[in-house]
């Protein structure tokens, strides 16, 4: 096994009296999708803020590369490659799709921030940002303004703009949740793809999903992480069973 | 639609009609006009900070009166300064003052923001009025306008009103066409897009702090330019200009034109400085006059509850039709 592009050691987040990230390590490697499931509140988005520097752990350590990146600020993180995507969809309501994608494809070139050129003028920007929006199916809506897609639209821009900042490291936070079956299918597809060359943690509820793109899986438990392997060795083991999965839907295929 | 078109040319025109003004008018309203345009450059500058980086500012008379105080301070006493080289330094200074107090203020948000910007402009204004440094709470008067020479040959003699007039509105163009070309700008996105979604920007890698701080130089030097042509335009500086109301009164100016619109700000200047004008007129109002302020404050409510998008907002629905975005079916 190649060496882990980013792993975490003993990482925690204390909010007040609350643990919700209690000493979780995990890794990363690139040509592998790491999904993390548990139930509501077990503190899976807290993790990805960790990782992504949304928020600055209580305890613990991120390694990105052999660089200890925990407490860095969330942009730092982003230009270093690290990408990731919001549960709640989290993006520029008042502008086109294009112009959203845009903003992201031109934080990955800083020479941009020349002031007296128009911002539509760079055709690599330009083509980054079209490219992210084809792949995640919005090609077509790129004129439209972003606060008039449906919301499973909005859930693919979401991804569009991670995309569009081409991180080697994929953090999606839910990425299906109110996407129809059919983008649905089209995003597993596209996750399955961007396999190969990236990085990629993964939380989902869809076992169908789960099942069908994980390599590595880890369950939360509140805060904890409960089990944690391939997917045969975690569907096998009894605590995960009794915790969580328990259901006969979940053991088909 | 013609949109695109009609931006492009209408303020180059608008430009000329100004221009052709002195020839028409009386000293009366080409000093008024002169006024208006100068706050029009206040506006906009405070609008770059409030409309464009959502960063609301209620400290941004201290520009405005740093560099007033900076060309009566500098010059010498009974003769006439450089504009050459008062104008560079007094706004130097004003980005100065903007790049330290931004270190400090831009680590807060919202309401904080208003009022660690406040302090800063009432610690200028304290320092003013309460020292000698700029003749206390009197101020001090710039007995000769600054000069604008090449050589042996004056290139704009500011004591004239006419020339000082064009000056001005060479001055009041190039703010709004500079403004406006670094607002297109991948620079100028990125502030639109902090103002709209911080958060986002950055999760995408934008350095949110650095484009901030230098949204908020520039804004403090063109506050500075406006401050600077007041001062040249009143012949006196005093603590005055440095006051909340005055920050208070360019802040109305960008919402009673509307926030995130240069032109709103040019139109929100214009509608304060005549509304101010016709209000406090004593010949049409009489003693209800001397409470235009009352009036204004009324006035000012009514937009922020009727017009959110001000003036400017007004406009653009009398001039195109209501674009519906027809929902298509979320299953297309
Ligand atoms: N910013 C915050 N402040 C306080 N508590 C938080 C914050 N974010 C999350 N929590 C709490 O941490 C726990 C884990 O939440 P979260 O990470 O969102 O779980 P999940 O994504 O697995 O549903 C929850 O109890 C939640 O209420
Ligand atoms: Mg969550």
């Amino acid at each position: 096994m190649a060496e882990a592009i980013l792993r975490t050691e003993g990482l925690t987040k204390r909010f007040g009296g609350l643990v919700a990230v209690s000493d979780v390590s995990l890794d990363l490697h690139v040509g592998e999708v790491h999904v993390v499931i548990g139930p509501n509140g077990a503190g899976k988005s807290t993790l990805t803020n960790l990782l992504s520097g949304d928020l600055p752990p209580s305890a613990g350590r991120v390694v990105l590369e052999g660089r200890d990146i925990a407490g860095l600020s969330s942009d730092q993180i982003s230009r270093m490659g690290v990408g990731r995507s919001y549960q709640k969809t989290n993006i520029f309501l008042p502008f086109t799709v294009f112009e959203n994608a845009r903003l992201a494809s031109q934080s990955r070139t800083p020479h941009a921030t020349r002031v007296f050129s128009r911002a539509e003028g760079y055709a690599e920007i330009n083509a980054r940002a079209h490219a992210a929006l084809e792949a995640a199916g919005l090609g077509h809506r790129a004129e439209r303004v972003a606060a008039t897609l449906s919301h499973g639209e909005q859930r693919q821009l979401e991804i569009a703009m991670c995309l569009a900042t081409q991180p080697r490291v994929l953090l999606l936070d839910e990425p299906l949740a109110g996407m129809g079956p059919h983008e649905s299918q089209r995003m597993v597809e596209l996750i399955k793809k961007l396999t190969a060359d990236h990085a990629i943690m993964l939380i989902e509820h869809d076992m169908d999903a789960v099942f069908a793109v994980a390599h590595r899986l880890t369950v939360m438990v509140n805060g904890e992480v409960l089990e944690s392997g391939t997917p045969e060795q975690v569907r096998a083991s009894p605590a995960v069973q009794a915790a969580y999965l328990g259901g006969e839907e979940m053991l088909h295929g | 639609m013609n949109h695109g078109a009609l931006s492009r040319w209408l303020p180059w025109v608008v430009v000329g009609l100004f221009a052709l003004f002195p020839l028409l008018e009386s000293t009366f309203y080409t000093q008024l006009v002169t006024k208006v345009l100068i706050m029009a450059i206040f506006a906009m500058s405070l609008d770059l900070l409030v409309g464009y980086t959502g960063l609301v500012s209620f400290g941004h008379a201290a520009y405005f009166g740093l560099a007033g105080y900076a060309l009566a301070l500098m010059g010498p006493k009974y003769e006439a300064a450089s504009l050459w080289w008062t104008l560079p330094a007094s706004l130097g200074i004003c980005v100065v003052f903007a790049l330290v107090t931004g270190l400090l203020v831009l680590r807060t948000r919202g309401i904080y923001f208003i009022m660690v910007t406040l302090a800063f402009a009432q610690m200028l204004f304290f320092i003013f009025h309460d020292t000698k440094l700029g003749g206390g709470s009197d101020g001090i008067y710039i007995y000769a306008k600054p000069t604008m020479n090449l050589g042996e040959t004056v290139l704009v003699n500011l004591e004239k009103l006419d020339q000082f007039y064009w000056l001005v509105l060479a001055f009041t163009a190039a703010s709004f066409f500079l403004l406006r070309r670094i607002l297109g700008s991948s620079f100028g996105r990125t502030l639109v897009g902090i103002k709209v979604n911080e958060h986002r920007m950055r999760a995408l890698g934008f350095p949110v702090f650095r484009y901030q701080l230098a949204s908020f130089a520039l804004a403090g030097a063109l506050g500075g330019l406006a401050g600077y042509l007041a001062a040249v335009q009143f012949g006196f500086v005093n603590p005055e200009i440095l006051s909340w109301h005055q920050s208070g009164m360019v802040l109305m100016m960008v919402i009673l034109g509307g926030m995130g619109t240069l032109h709103g700000a040019v139109l929100g200047a214009f509608a304060f400085v005549l509304l101010q004008e016709v209000l406090s007129n004593q010949a049409w109002f009489g003693v209800a006059a001397k409470h235009w302020q009352l009036a204004m404050g009324i006035l000012i409510m009514l937009v922020a509850l009727y017009l959110p998008q001000g003036l400017a907002g007004l406009m653009n629905s009398f001039r195109r039709k209501p674009q519906v975005e027809a929902e298509e079916g979320a299953d297309g």
